[in-house]
């Protein structure tokens, strides 16, 4: 009953029941071959590491009641920073010299974080229009940097940070997984999480308090830069180029809905981290299944809306009483039952 | 009391500090649409002054023909944003609608049964989603969300490639041309564009349903306890956004003279940026039709600036645009500071 009951039962049903159909359509779900894993299962993960990375942080961005909106751009302009610094290189498989060209990538990316955080906390802009003018303005940075040409990179160290394996397992999808266990440790095992769900609730009343609620909300929008950069880093190691058109484009609605699948509400003041990554793996299958399954490419965003549609309704709890309600109802709920009656 | 009290020092100090200063001081409602319009007309006499024949008419009647779409789009955005929500579906149901009614012309459908269908098809999904946003209390965000992936799904769908429209009655739209004076033509997209704007800004202005739209989004807590009809308008509202929508897609299809499946991605976003542009608060219950209007113009003059700039590539026209995005809202953020 009580598990019936759970935000994140219907999202994880359905990620299982995708996983279980991918089971059966991929010739190989899951093997080991070269010492590190294959399959449909390992390329799901390694596919979904830039949006949990994007997700998570947009899940901290929510929690205190906001909203990043640039996280694309911001994924675009990191690949750019990354892949142009590294063009430049005379040996680009140099590991120190990738590994301080990230370093600045992500830097870059803090910054821009930064910029958002101090719109909405310092001058006081409301998050999705603050956030806006770095969605709108940032892609064009990103192709200023570039000169509007895709940059192709030669570099191993840096093509491994998407493609390659450690302990059997992709890196990215490691990346993803350190991004949150550090913030699940973070925010659960020390006050952290409570002082988010508490400016999340009402910014004013954790300000008298005693939270530095503006510290704490220029916080979440500079981790959300960080994130979304190392984000564009693995999209842009990926496909070994910088591409400031698509990289990341639209990738900020799909991060919101894995949040708001996860059972975070967007107007804060509350959130779950679990339920994020079990909707942004939810994304990435559906995505993955859709191919798998054979539903023709003309039809994989319709296959997905109604997916969505199903999910958004599903967490409605007026929904699942307006319809649930009346077909089965509950002998925990017939002292309710009588009213209508 | 403190009001009481309040009132007559206020009165007092504004006569009689210096009498022969009278300084104009607008409404505050309307700073935020007076500081678009004189920003507007900065950036007008500034590409005056630095090129040659921007200051013919028809750099302005242009602007109405090249920003159609949008303006309708932002037409239907205002009401919505205006009770407190946001419609995310616009640029999607625009492209549904382009591939809908090139297919359906292209299968030998009439065009006046075309054109009322699709229409309605717009109004319809909106409404869907001003229900379930309504009923099920889904957040607007996350509901229109649904409904962008909804319609773009239908428009590939139907067809992924650009799909031509032959069609007699799309083909003389799109070729007729509006004498307004000597030597500037506009076209019929755009006088359509136009009498949307004006006969919103009547119904926004001086009805019933315009009232309420204030009214829910003022505090829709409020207006349900003062008996106002809070689910049908904003469900009204929805309906409204898809249907302007559903307009604005058929003035595409009639400026390109056909549908493709990718038409109007981040409109949506054009759209609320020419609104709070416009003074449209995002918060609710504050803004204006003719606000959005200089806020789409605003759009276009930077995108005709850059035309006849020459030199600036897409890069600079985004960041142009994002950097004038940033300074109307600080400012607006000031104005509206110490108007409190």
């Amino acid at each position: 009953m009580t598990i019936l009951k759970n935000r994140l039962f219907w999202p994880a049903v359905i990620l299982v029941a995708l996983l279980v159909v991918n089971m059966f359509t991929s010739n190989q779900f899951i093997t080991v071959r070269d010492g590190h894993l294959f399959g449909t299962l390992p390329d799901i993960l390694r596919g979904s590491a830039p949006l949990l990375l994007v997700a998570l942080g947009m899940t901290l961005v929510i929690a205190t009641g906001g909203i990043d909106l640039s996280v694309g751009s911001v994924m675009a302009i990191s690949g750019a920073v990354a892949c142009l610094l590294i063009s430049d290189l005379g040996n680009q498989n140099s590991v120190g010299s990738v590994l301080l060209i990230i370093g600045v990538a992500i830097v870059v990316s803090l910054v821009l974080g930064l910029w958002n955080g101090a719109l909405v906390a310092a001058v006081g802009i409301q998050p999705i229009i603050a956030t806006l003018i770095l969605m709108v303005a940032g892609r064009g940075v990103a192709q200023l940097i570039t000169d509007g040409q895709i940059i192709n990179v030669q570099s191993s160290p840096y093509a491994t940070i998407a493609t390659g394996f450690f302990l059997a397992m992709p890196v990215a999808f490691l990346i993803a997984v350190g991004a949150v266990v550090l913030t699940v440790l973070l925010t659960r095992r020390t006050a952290l999480g409570l002082l988010l769900e508490s400016v999340g609730g009402s910014p004013t009343a954790s300000r008298l308090a005693g939270i530095r609620s503006r510290r704490i909300t220029v916080m979440t929008y500079v981790v959300s830069g960080g994130l979304a950069g190392l984000a564009g880093l693995i999209y842009s190691a990926n496909i070994k180029s910088a591409d400031s058109i698509s990289a990341g484009n639209l990738i900020e609605l799909d991060a919101i809905l894995a949040v708001v699948i996860g059972g975070t509400a967007l107007i804060g003041g509350r959130f779950s981290i679990a339920g994020t990554v079990i909707g942004a793996l939810l994304i990435q299958t559906l995505g993955v299944t859709v191919v798998a399954v054979g539903v023709p490419s003309k039809a994989t965003l319709l296959f997905k809306a109604v997916i969505v549609v199903a999910l958004c309704l599903s967490q409605s709890a007026t929904f699942r009483q307006k319809v649930f309600g009346r077909i089965k109802p509950r002998p925990a709920t017939a002292v309710r039952a009588e009213v209508p009656a | 009391m403190t009001t009481v009290d309040m009132t007559p020092a206020t009165n007092k100090s504004n006569s009689p500090t210096n009498p022969r200063r009278r300084v104009y001081l607008p409404n505050t409602k309307y700073i935020p649409i007076l500081a678009t319009l004189t920003l507007l007309l900065i950036m007008y006499f500034t590409g005056v002054a630095n090129y040659r024949n921007f200051g013919q008419p028809s750099v302005v009647v242009n602007l109405f023909r090249d920003n159609a779409v949008l303006l309708v789009v932002a037409v239907g955005m205002t009401f919505v944003i205006i009770t407190g929500g946001i419609d995310l579906s616009v640029g999607a149901v625009i492209s549904m609608t382009t591939t809908l009614t090139a297919t359906l012309l292209a299968g030998g459908w009439p065009p006046l049964v075309v054109l009322p269908l699709v229409l309605l098809l717009g109004a319809l999904l909106g409404a869907g989603m001003g229900a379930v946003i309504h009923f099920f209390k889904v957040e607007p965000f996350i509901a229109t969300l649904a409904g962008l992936f909804l319609a773009r799904g239908i428009a590939l769908f139907i067809n992924q490639n650009s799909i031509p429209i032959r069609d007699k009655l799309w083909k003389s739209l799109s070729e007729y041309r509006i004498v307004l004076a000597d030597g500037v033509v506009t076209k019929v997209t755009s006088v359509t564009a136009v009498v949307v704007v004006l006969i919103a800004a009547a119904v926004l202005a001086w009805t019933r349903f315009g009232r309420n739209v204030y009214a829910v989004g003022g505090n829709a807590d409020s207006a349900l306890l003062m008996g106002l009809p809070v689910g049908r308008t904003k469900i009204a509202v929805y309906t409204l956004s898809g249907f302007c929508a559903a307009l604005g897609g058929v003035l595409f299809s009639i400026n390109s003279t056909s549908g493709w499946a990718l038409q109007g991605q981040g409109l949506e976003l054009d759209a609320i940026a020419a609104c709070v542009i416009g003074g449209v608060l995002l918060t609710g219950g504050s803004g204006y039709v003719f606000g959005s209007l200089l806020g789409v113009m605003v759009y276009g003059l930077i995108q005709t600036i850059i035309t006849f700039q020459g030199d600036l590539n897409a890069a600079w026209t985004r960041i142009i645009i994002g950097l004038l995005l940033f300074g109307f809202i600080v400012l607006q953020r000031v104005v509206t500071r110490r108007a409190k």
